[in-house]
């Protein structure tokens, strides 16, 4: 691409949350931004769940929800443990959650991200689709200073580029500016695309207008494996899926496909499916190794955001807002360089680092660091034997049968304790206030 | 949940119908290598790849049909270690197109 012989102030490698929240913030600055997506519209090769937290785009497009495409404002948040026949819930509701500016927003990621993208072009980069980046060009000194693609032509140079890649990340992977991935730090997700009348989910879900609820549930239902399953509620679909760690997955012969038709069928779940047409089915990887896993972010010429950095807080299930908030501060990174003049340097660029650090998105992470070990190596216990002793509490609770309660406790209490011993639950709450702290 | 009332393998072609993609024809962005005898990692993909993309022939050998792949790296993350396969992304504009994602 022998067109572009001055070099732009900044590259942008690839067009998903963090990617655009980068770009659009240094176009808005007037730096000169070139974005490259591979996809032939941004949001082709994205997949989530997907919630939108609209504070981390808010600092970025303050008037967003005049225009974006979002599906529902999320007023209710159900918690859910499952064995194979029953959940025990935690729901939240509150119409406090009907408010002017909602907190929380379903959206479908192949919209949104091509409004976002839109943002990107009116900001004034200039954003090439279709286009795979293939290497980082460094010069002799190892400083990055450029990208080449899968089009014909020169390299296309800048001062910086901010790699979006997301979660597998090749560029940056095979350019030795971060390890590969480990299966146990990432986790598999499939995905499907339900409809249904408007009406159908509002009655079902006991909605009205554009009110939405998710549920996120964990049990039985990923078969010993460490994994989540999830159902959001949009404007006229649903969105349900099921992931698990890949390590776990590569030890077990299940498929992806018959975990998700199993959780699809849980008694629990088939009523709120029920009638719907499937009209897509997709499949991700999602980083879920937290703190310990993040790589090194900067380097001369270069900056890491999203996903390719493993900015997902898999506890609370956020990732989308992590993304944008680095793409953010990294471009507010890059623009306040740019403006002093000063070199694209490893030094100069670390400065992204301590300005993450500031924000909840380090915090967040470094707070559950010990999160994801412990689940993993504990995962019979928390995806199988509590979930299933769990049911089995409430279901004696509830169960009236002329016994009575005081043998009902005793009772509960025993199959506790015989199935997970009084050590082994001590230990296990030991472990879990300590990695949540 | 019974087996048998899990969704048979063939299933997830048909999914994968509901799906929009772009083949680059004769342009596999998913190579396995050549071996006589396929790792542990490389057989678990047989089950693992949500597409179903990869199989087992007669005579042992693991061999992948990338244009239902999803594209989510998982086949390139489990054998990371064994090298036997070369992933690319595909050309640019080709490949799955998510509608919805």
């Amino acid at each position: 691409m022998g067109e572009f012989s001055k070099p732009f102030d900044a590259i942008v490698v690839g067009a998903g949350p963090s990617g655009n929240a980068a770009a659009y913030t240094m176009a808005r600055e007037g730096l000169n931004v070139l974005q490259i997506e591979r996809g032939e519209y941004a949001g082709s090769k994205n997949v989530q769940g997907a919630i939108l937290y609209a504070d981390a785009l808010e600092k970025i497009i303050p008037e967003f929800r005049d225009e974006a495409p979002l599906e529902r404002h999320v007023i209710e948040q159900r918690m859910w443990t499952m064995d194979d026949k029953s959940h025990t819930g935690m729901h939240y509701r509150s119409d406090d959650f009907n408010e002017e500016k909602p907190n929380r927003y379903t959206i479908l990621r192949a919209q949104f991200d091509k409004w976002f993208s839109s943002k990107v072009k009116e900001a004034g980069a200039l954003v090439l689709y279709e286009t795979t980046v293939t290497e980082l060009v460094k010069d002799l000194s190892g400083k990055v200073i450029g990208v080449r693609t899968d089009r014909q032509g020169a390299p296309i140079m800048a001062n910086v580029v901010v790699l979006a890649e997301g979660v597998n990340g090749l560029v940056g992977q095979r350019s030795g500016l971060r390890n590969e991935v480990s299966p146990e730090s990432v986790a598999l997700a499939v995905k499907e695309m339900h409809f249904l009348p408007r009406e159908t989910i509002e009655a079902r879900f006991n909605l009205t207008g554009n009110e939405g609820v998710v549920i996120e549930a964990m049990g039985t239902i990923t078969k010993g494996m460490t994994g989540t399953g999830f159902l959001y509620t949009n404007e006229e679909s649903i969105s349900v899926g099921i992931g698990c760690i890949v390590s776990d997955f590569a030890e077990t012969n299940v498929t992806p496909n018959e975990l998700l038709e199993a959780f699809k069928n849980h008694p629990s779940i088939k009523p709120l499916l029920a009638g719907s047409e499937c009209k897509e089915y997709a499949a991700h990887l999602i980083p879920e190794g937290g703190y310990k896993a993040i790589p090194q972010l900067t380097g001369a010429g270069w900056i890491v955001v999203g996903d390719a950095g493993q900015f997902v807080n898999a506890v609370h299930r956020e990732g989308s807002n992590l993304a944008m908030t680095t793409g953010r501060v990294a471009a507010e990174t890059v623009v306040s360089l740019t403006r002093k003049r000063e070199e694209m340097s490893a030094a100069n660029l670390a400065e992204y680092e301590k300005r993450l650090g500031q924000t909840f998105v380090m915090k967040d992470l470094k707070k559950y660091k010990g999160i994801p070990d412990l689940l993993h190596k504990n995962k019979g216990n928390f995806f199988g034997t509590y979930p299933r002793l769990i049911s089995q509490a409430m279901q004696t609770w509830f169960r009236v049968d002329g016994i009575d309660k005081v043998s009902k406790e005793k009772s509960i209490f025993r199959n506790f304790r015989e199935t997970r011993t009084l050590w082994g639950m001590m230990g296990d709450a030991f472990k879990l206030v300590r990695a949540w702290r | 949940m019974s087996d048998a009332m899990m969704a048979p393998r063939a299933k997830v072609e048909e999914k994968l119908f509901q799906n929009r993609y772009l083949v680059d024809a004769g342009r596999p962005h998913i190579k396995v290598k050549a071996h006589t005898v396929p790792s542990p990692s490389l057989m678990a993909m047989t089950t693992l790849c949500p597409a179903g993309c990869y199989t087992q022939t007669e005579s042992g050998q693991v061999e992948v049909a990338a244009d239902g792949c999803l594209e989510c790296g998982t086949c390139r993350i489990v054998t990371r270690k064994t090298g036997e396969i070369e992933w690319n992304y595909p050309r640019g504009g080709f490949g799955v197109l998510y509608k919805f994602g």
